[in-house]
């Protein structure tokens, strides 16, 4: 049973900014149609006495010191830039709203 | 049947730790535009965020001053849109599990305590800064991955005075503690208003968010702009649509930003770089063990303990460097309630910006030595004023001051008598009304005799000989 709609694809793609043909789309609809069906398979084991986990390995975050380290200049940041002017990243005018 | 606003704030303070959340890249403000910047903040390939230790103590800090519960187990999410000023795609925040979940702030409006419960405090980091030229728009990464603490408020706020006031109690709590600088301008503490209105009683209503709210002052008008704007939009029968609005400060009136339907689906998910963040009793009691007094609980003590008035208190333990030079004035002094009115009316007045360090020539024991003249009746206040002045500009004690000047009060009975008798017979009109029982006029001797004596005889001496000579 396909439980994805096409339209939800294309809204996640327009989300992550992808541009997707027909063909595309309807390959990714049957990817994630099998990603929820396996979803659906690990949903069948009992997990009442797991504690939940956002990660695999059983890890603490690692903490550093609040001391500065400089690595890059300037200009070996700006260097993959395709456009840069005044000593900033130059990009098409992205401005939301307006008067 | 009358309108009734709800209000819930978002409050972004970056946290004042010499480096960013994630990398060993300077957080300083003003540097030349991308000299702040490194692989990490630049979202470079293959890069890993690492968690600065102060950045966590420091959001600690502000949630035991805030009364927060402190989770022992936390999580940072990821929280995707694209703009070009997040070079990443995403911004780490924390979503599900937040540092702190709760707490309070209990502040004063007109002189009585209101309190504004806190949904959550969480860690994240800021973005860059983007600037817009022509069809062109220019991005600076030295703000990316500066410290953040989010801090969210219930609805609990009833008016545009109400959100001022809880965010100057809130400023100057994080101000207190060093975590952070609470400087609007340079957009270290910043704030987002989430208003609605409902008819008394009933369930509430659409809110529309405002963004960019840059000083109190903004915050205090675009609420009530907004409040306004949706009143009148229900009762002419239309509906306020949930949106982000923007405040422009020259026209006072908030604006839509028109922002796509999908701008906030951010598809929040734990991020797979940094494992959960784990606080233990020992680190949460040593983040606590360093909260000074509080503004709120300084302001009790300046109330109750030295009948300072509720204004003033809020005045006097708004910033603790104020605060801190009070006390040590009025702890000097016989009469800490005089002293109260010293800072608020005259130090107050020659310092520019009291947050900045007062920076005063004349020591809070010098103040009170001062007071402490007045309060023995050896000088009058108008001469103390004086000799202020004097302090201000040198520092110097006031008994050396009022030397240097001329200013000591003359006591000599026989100067003072001769003045008082000199101004009495220069004056048989208003003598003789005095005798006829306009004593009113008495103020008029008083203020002659003063004149005559620059000030400087003793007022009591002055209406005791007055008495005598005019009765």
């Amino acid at each position: 049973m396909s439980r994805i709609t096409p339209e939800e694809v294309r809204h996640v793609a327009r989300l992550a900014q992808l541009e997707l043909g027909d063909e595309e789309l309807e390959a990714i609809r049957l990817d994630l149609d099998a990603v929820l069906d396996y979803v659906d398979l690990l949903k069948e084991l009992d997990v009442d006495d797991v504690e939940p986990t956002t990660h695999a390995v059983p890890l603490d975050l690692t903490l550093r010191a609040d001391e500065v380290v400089t690595t890059l200049t300037r200009q070996e940041v700006l260097q993959n830039a395709p456009s840069a002017r005044d000593g900033m990243f130059r990009v098409p005018r992205v401005v939301e709203g307006g008067n | 049947m009358s309108w009734e606003t709800v209000i819930g704030l978002e409050v972004h303070a970056q946290l004042a730790t010499r480096t960013k959340i994630f990398s060993r890249e300077s957080a300083a403000y003003g540097a030349e535009p991308n000299t702040h910047v490194n692989e990490v903040c630049a979202g470079m390939p293959g890069v890993l965020p690492v968690m600065n230790r102060d950045a966590v103590h420091m959001a600690m800090k502000a949630g035991a001053a805030l009364g927060c519960q402190i989770n022992r187990l936390s999580q940072f999410d990821r929280k995707q849109y694209f703009y070009p000023d997040l070079p990443k795609g995403y911004q780490i925040s924390q979503f599900a599990a937040p540092i702190c979940t709760g707490g309070e702030v209990r502040f004063l409006v007109d002189g009585e305590e209101r309190v504004c419960q806190l949904t959550r405090i969480h860690m994240e980091e800021d973005a860059g800064k983007s600037s817009h030229e022509g069809d062109s728009s220019l991005v600076d990464l030295n703000r990316a991955g500066t410290p953040l603490i989010e801090i969210v408020s219930e609805p609990d706020l009833g008016t545009a005075e109400e959100a001022a006031a809880y965010l100057r109690e809130l400023r100057a709590i994080l101000r207190y503690i060093d975590v952070c600088d609470g400087n609007l301008e340079q957009g270290s503490f910043r704030c987002d208003a989430n208003v609605s209105v409902r008819r008394k009683g009933e369930p509430l209503g659409t809110r529309a968010e405002i963004k960019n709210l840059n000083s109190f002052r903004f915050v205090q008008r675009a609420i009530q702009y907004e409040v306004g704007r949706q009143i009148d939009l229900l009762e002419g029968g239309g509906r306020v649509v949930q949106e982000t609005r923007l405040y422009n400060a020259d026209t006072g009136k908030t604006f839509s930003m028109r922002s796509k339907e999908d701008a906030h689906d951010y598809r929040y998910f734990p991020d797979p770089d940094l494992p959960p963040m784990v606080i233990d009793e020992a680190w949460e009691l040593r983040a606590r063990a360093e909260l000074p007094e509080l503004p709120g609980a300084r302001r009790v003590r300046y109330q109750s303990e030295w009948d300072v008035s509720a204004a003033d208190a809020v005045t006097l333990s708004a910033s603790r460097e104020v605060a801190d030079f009070f006390e040590a004035a009025a702890a000097g002094s016989k009469n800490p309630k005089r002293v109260s009115n010293w800072v608020v009316n005259e130090v107050l007045r020659v310092v520019e910006n009291p947050e900045d360090g007062l920076a005063l020539l004349f020591t809070a024991a010098q103040l009170a030595a001062l007071s402490d003249m007045v309060e023995a009746k050896e000088i009058t206040g108008k001469i103390a004023k004086t000799v202020f002045e004097h302090m201000v500009a040198t520092g110097d004690d006031p008994g050396a001051i009022l030397d240097r000047e001329g200013l000591r009060p003359v006591r000599d009975e026989g100067a003072v008598r001769a003045a008082v008798e000199k101004i009495v017979a220069d004056n048989p009109e208003q003598a003789e009304q005095f005798r006829a029982g306009k004593t009113k006029v008495m103020g008029f001797f008083i203020g002659q005799v003063m004149r005559a004596t620059k000030g400087k005889a003793d007022p009591d001496l002055v209406r005791q000989l007055l008495a005598e000579l005019l009765a």
